[in-house]
């Protein structure tokens, strides 16, 4: 069998060591450096390159918020750690899932893969800057009417991308619809009723 | 007693605003002050002892507060595993861990870690590592024997035997047999005798959220939020594996971001935290979880490498089944996964005779763990087109051969003679064929439209459907409202939710009079099931109704002691109990809940019944003073084995010239018994379906054979499902009929969608290739093309494994 071969083969090479011998320097399996960030205020390796903090203003829901980032820092993080904003989810950090999806200038955008530094001047919009107090957004209220995901983790991002795409097509066919929040996953694989919801949420906006 | 009337209603789980407003709080949404964050150093070899590891120049790097190493960590036995090890047993086990006060400082320790590995050989491939000479997952040896790991070498013969692309079968280390005269005799009355290779794939499970977890340590007592699928379990495995009583850990779970069997009862890399904590002064440190990390130890769907045999007489009865199952099961634990899909095999196709053979082999792969519908998921869509094959050969129709062989409510089935509490099978079946509109549909099978082809099939599949024995715990406090408490975890199901509805029916309560009591242990929370294997609906709606029953009884107590007369004499509804015949008399809950207070006793939760669990005598003594409190545990007669039923129908659309295909229908029918949330179910199942769809056609992994490392970390390439794999509607119905041994009718649902997805799939694509068998899972283009062109032929092979 071929996969015996290549065991061998692998075996062979081990016993040579020839790719391990000696010190691994066990950085380079650390599974991924991107996932990385630091807090604020953090006081260790300030002498460190890529460490250095800039004071920018951000525009978040509405608000002016002046914050430490680093250039390297990703708006989720940004998000989430310094702003307080924990709705904003990461489900993979690498733009694979859409967990954490917010709006930039009305433009569903992964705040995984964007770095907070280019969405200065640009107006944010994440979950929680939806609702107007207890009123529930139009979008929200559809999903909330349809008893909408199931636990939930993909929601604030999913309800992120229908507000962004339902913007630019206020009357998508479900096709359409689909299309426009493919770029969110949902593992429980709660698609029907999302897309359902979506629907009702179209039909929601169109009436307000 | 009131009528039932929010059993079987919509009514919107009261987390959902909190859920979609960003407000909702997950493992990694806890902040605490002075949060130090963990950084792990994983295994870069699927197999290896560590020779030395010098933390000096990480140690005195600036922001580093404490290194945990696997010394320092509980270990003990193997299969026993240890959240941190010196002999790593897959690439991406964790190995040390880093808390310093930021992620990047975590990880610029650990690139300073010297560490010295020495290889040791590794397996990746079960069949592999049985033949001679090769190589064991562990030093112990490479396969169960039993619950010890002993070596299992099959003879050359046996490989040569199989040939190329059959199975080898070599001694098995677990076998049972039934019926009379065995399979040889059940082979002999066979007009008909099919028999195949059969293979399912491993593949992580992905919760969207990963099982993240923050901890600290207060006054001695260890406070930990993390993802589970179970607050009261969790806390006692977590209190477990650090050795401490569960009494002094104070769990939160309120939200859990998926788990589809990966987070039962909290996951081993879930005390890292806490360890680090301790060793940092109690500081708080939070450990987030990669997605590459999750893929590492966040647990998989255990693979199968096997073969089946079945006869049928002319009439399309099932004459006898053998079945030959090896487990992949990874690298720690043995799973229980080939043995339920044999269970469940005897009981969707009830055989005459049947004879099962098992062998579980360790490798060095990620270690396994159930996952959605554990067993019937892999075991229905391996077999279901082996009996449409069958089907073929006898021509007959393929509802019918399954309505033939499907269980009825009088079946006994499987080696223990097993009776069941209800089954609704064929109601099932036939509701689907309806829907699904099955006769005009099949006669479309082989439609050709250019190079598409139309194929329909259906699968039918079973799951456990429920335990007993659970506690149930209720108060009604002064402020008259009824606070249902739940233990079990809120994974998305709306179980925590949907099961609280049989105490408040059985109270007559106002859903809006009710709260529900879950998430954090510092609420007091009863002792509940976990939520896995389909129990939860089944288990705390029967613990739900008994603690209402209970409360039921102190109420009229209370008021006959109260206000005089026989308990008997008076009712409880609408937020009172009151004398029969006279709504608007004696107490209002409020009321009664102040006079409980005062009375003190059983009524105050003072003194408590014999039979509840410690737990939930911990939580209602805790609560104790403030309200009128019933605990009680479930002793409903469970006299038989609770199993649920799915029948899906599907049509797709396979393209042979790309080997792409489109699922254009798809119907689902269910036997969960009385409906508690239409549509939350429907959701349940209809996903269910979607997940096994994808698992069927697309969700994988591949771990490289030559270097045994992963190469589908990242969720691209493990290939879930999206929302653009199926259609935009699917169709589900439930039969509605109760189950007579649970209290409201309720069985369980969450399992067995997954096996009738995928297998529906698999049987429908394998109707469309014109009856060519040739399924390998999962079902990528290129292997439909390879099926098509090659008369069954799949060109990686039968039994290649992570492809
Ligand atoms: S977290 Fe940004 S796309 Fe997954
Ligand atoms: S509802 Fe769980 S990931 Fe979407």
């Amino acid at each position: 069998m071929e996969t015996l071969d290549l065991r061998s083969q692998a075996e062979r090479s081990f016993t040579r060591r020839t790719f391990i011998k000696g010190v691994i320097a066990a950085g380079a399996v650390v599974s991924s450096s991107a996932y990385l960030f630091r807090t604020n205020g953090s006081s260790a390796s300030a002498q460190a390159p890529g460490s250095v903090e800039r004071l920018i203003t951000l525009r978040v829901n509405g608000q002016e918020r002046r914050v430490d980032v680093l250039k390297q820092e990703t708006l989720a993080t940004t998000l989430r750690y310094k702003l307080g904003l924990t709705g904003t989810k990461i489900g993979c950090d690498r733009g694979d899932c859409g967990a954490c999806t917010v709006l930039v200038g009305g433009v569903p955008t992964y705040a995984c893969s964007l770095l907070t530094h280019q969405v200065r001047g640009r107006e944010v919009t994440t979950i929680e800057g939806l609702a107007n107090g207890d009123q529930l957004h139009p979008v929200q209220q559809a999903v909330y009417d349809e008893g909408g995901f199931q636990c939930a983790f993909c929601a604030p991002g999913f309800i992120m991308s229908m507000v962004g795409f339902l913007q630019q097509n206020p009357s998508p066919t479900i096709d359409e619809m689909a299309s426009g929040i493919s770029g969110n996953i949902c593992r429980c694989a709660d698609y029907p009723k999302i897309l359902k919801s979506a629907m009702r949420a179209a039909e929601n906006m169109r009436t307000v | 007693m009131a009528e039932s009337n929010l059993i079987g209603q919509d009514i919107v789980s009261r987390d959902l605003v909190a859920k979609i407003t960003g407000r909702a709080k997950y493992a990694e949404d806890y902040r605490a002050e002075g949060m130090l964050f963990t950084k792990l150093l994983l295994s870069p070899l699927p197999h290896a002892r560590v020779v030395s590891i010098d933390l000096s120049a990480a140690l005195a790097h600036p922001g580093v507060i404490a290194i945990l190493t696997a010394d320092e960590v509980p270990q003990d036995e193997f299969p026993f595993e240890p959240c941190l090890t010196n002999e790593p047993r897959y690439e991406g086990e964790p190995i040390l861990a880093v808390a310093a006060v930021d992620e990047m400082t975590a990880a610029d320790a650990i690139e300073l870690i010297r560490i010295e590995f020495e290889p040791l050989p590794f397996a990746i491939d079960p069949l592999d590592s049985l033949r001679p000479g090769g190589p064991n997952a562990t030093l112990m040896g490479n396969a169960y024997l039993g619950r010890e790991v002993g070596e299992v070498k099959w003879e050359q013969s046996v490989f040569d035997a199989a040939g190329p692309d059959g199975m080898p079968m070599g001694p098995t280390e677990d076998e049972w047999e039934f019926g009379e005269g065995g399979v040889e005799a059940g082979f002999a009355k066979a007009d008909v005798i099919v028999e195949e290779v059969i293979y399912s794939h491993s593949a992580t499970h992905h919760p969207l959220e990963s099982r993240t977890a923050m901890s600290y340590w207060q006054n001695g007592k260890l406070y930990i939020h993390c993802s589970v699928q179970s607050v009261a379990q969790s806390r006692r495995a977590i209190a477990d594996r650090l050795g401490m009583p569960f009494e002094d850990v104070v769990f939160v779970s309120e939200f859990c971001g998926g788990g589809f069997g990966s987070k039962i009862r909290g996951s081993v890399t879930e005390i890292i935290p806490s360890l680090l904590s301790k060793k940092a002064g109690g500081r708080p440190v939070m450990m987030r979880v990669t997605r590459n990390e999750e893929t590492a130890f966040g647990r998989a769907r255990p693979g199968m490498q096997g073969w089946v045999k079945m006869g049928f007489r002319r009439d399309g009865r099932m004459t006898a089944m053998d079945l030959y199952l090896v487990q992949d099961t990874g690298s720690y634990a043995r799973q229980g996964d080939t043995s339920t899909a044999a269970d469940c095999a005897s009981l969707i196709y009830t055989p005459e005779t049947m004879r099962f053979r098992t062998v579980t082999v360790l490798t060095n792969t990620p270690p396994r763990a159930a996952q959605r519908g554990p067993g019937g998921a892999q075991g229905v869509p391996m077999l279901e087109p082996v009996v449409d094959r069958a089907a073929r050969q006898l021509g007959m129709d393929r509802l019918e051969i399954r309505r033939v062989n499907g269980p009825t409510a009088a079946t006994r089935f499987g080696r223990g003679n097993t009776q069941l509490t209800s089954c609704y099978a064929p109601e099932a079946l036939s509701r689907g064929a309806e829907m699904f509109n099955w006769s005009e549909r099949s006669a479309r099978s082989g439609q050709r439209n250019g190079s598409k082809v139309t194929g329909v099939g259906l699968a039918f599949s079973t799951y456990y459907g429920g335990t007993s024995g659970w506690d149930g715990l209720l108060v009604i406090r002064p402020d008259g409202k009824l606070y249902i408490h739940q233990g079990v975890g809120n994974l998305g199901t709306h179980a925590v939710m949907d099961t609280a509805r049989a105490a408040a029916d059985v109270l007559g309560s106002d859903w809006e009079d009710c709260e529900v009591v879950w998430g954090s242990s510092s609420l007091h929370l009863p002792h509940s099931s976990t939520s896995s294997g389909s129990q939860t609906t089944h288990a705390h709606t029967r613990a739900n109704h008994a603690v209402g029953m209970a409360m039921y009884g102190l109420l009229q107590e209370l008021a006959s002691l109260e206000l005089g007369g026989s308990p008997s004499s008076y009712a409880v509804g609408n937020g009172r109990v009151y004398r029969i015949g006279s709504p608007g008399s004696g107490l209002t809950f409020a009321q009664a809940a102040q006079r409980a207070i005062t009375r003190g006793g059983k009524f105050s939760g003072a003194v408590l019944p014999d039979d509840i669990n410690e737990m939930t005598r911990n939580s209602a003594t805790a609560l104790a003073g403030q309200g009128l409190i019933a605990a009680a545990k479930d002793t409903y007669p469970h006299t038989a084995r609770t199993y649920s039923f799915v029948a899906t129908f599907a049509e797709v659309e396979v393209d042979v010239e790309t080997g792409m295909h489109r699922v254009v229908e798809v119907t689902t029918v269910a036997d969960c018994g009385t409906v508690v949330h239409p549509r939350s179910l429907a959701a349940q199942a209809n996903a269910g379906v979607i997940q096994g769809m994808g698992f069927a056609r697309s969700h994988k992994w591949s771990i490289d054979p030559t270097w045994g490392v992963h190469l589908t970390k990242r969720l691209e390439a493990a290939k879930p499902p999206t929302i653009l794999d199926g259609p935009t509607q699917y169709h589900f119905a439930a039969v509605d009929l109760p189950d007579p041994q649970n209290p409201v009718g309720a069985k369980g649902i969450g399992e067995p969608p997954v096996g009738a997805g995928s297998g529906a799939l698999l049987c429908a694509i394998e109707d469309a290739l014109g009856g060519l068998y040739g399924s390998h899972t999962p079902m990528s283009p290129d292997k439909v093309l390879s099926i098509y062109e090659n008369e069954g032929r799949v060109a990686s092979g039968r039994l290649a494994i992570h492809v």
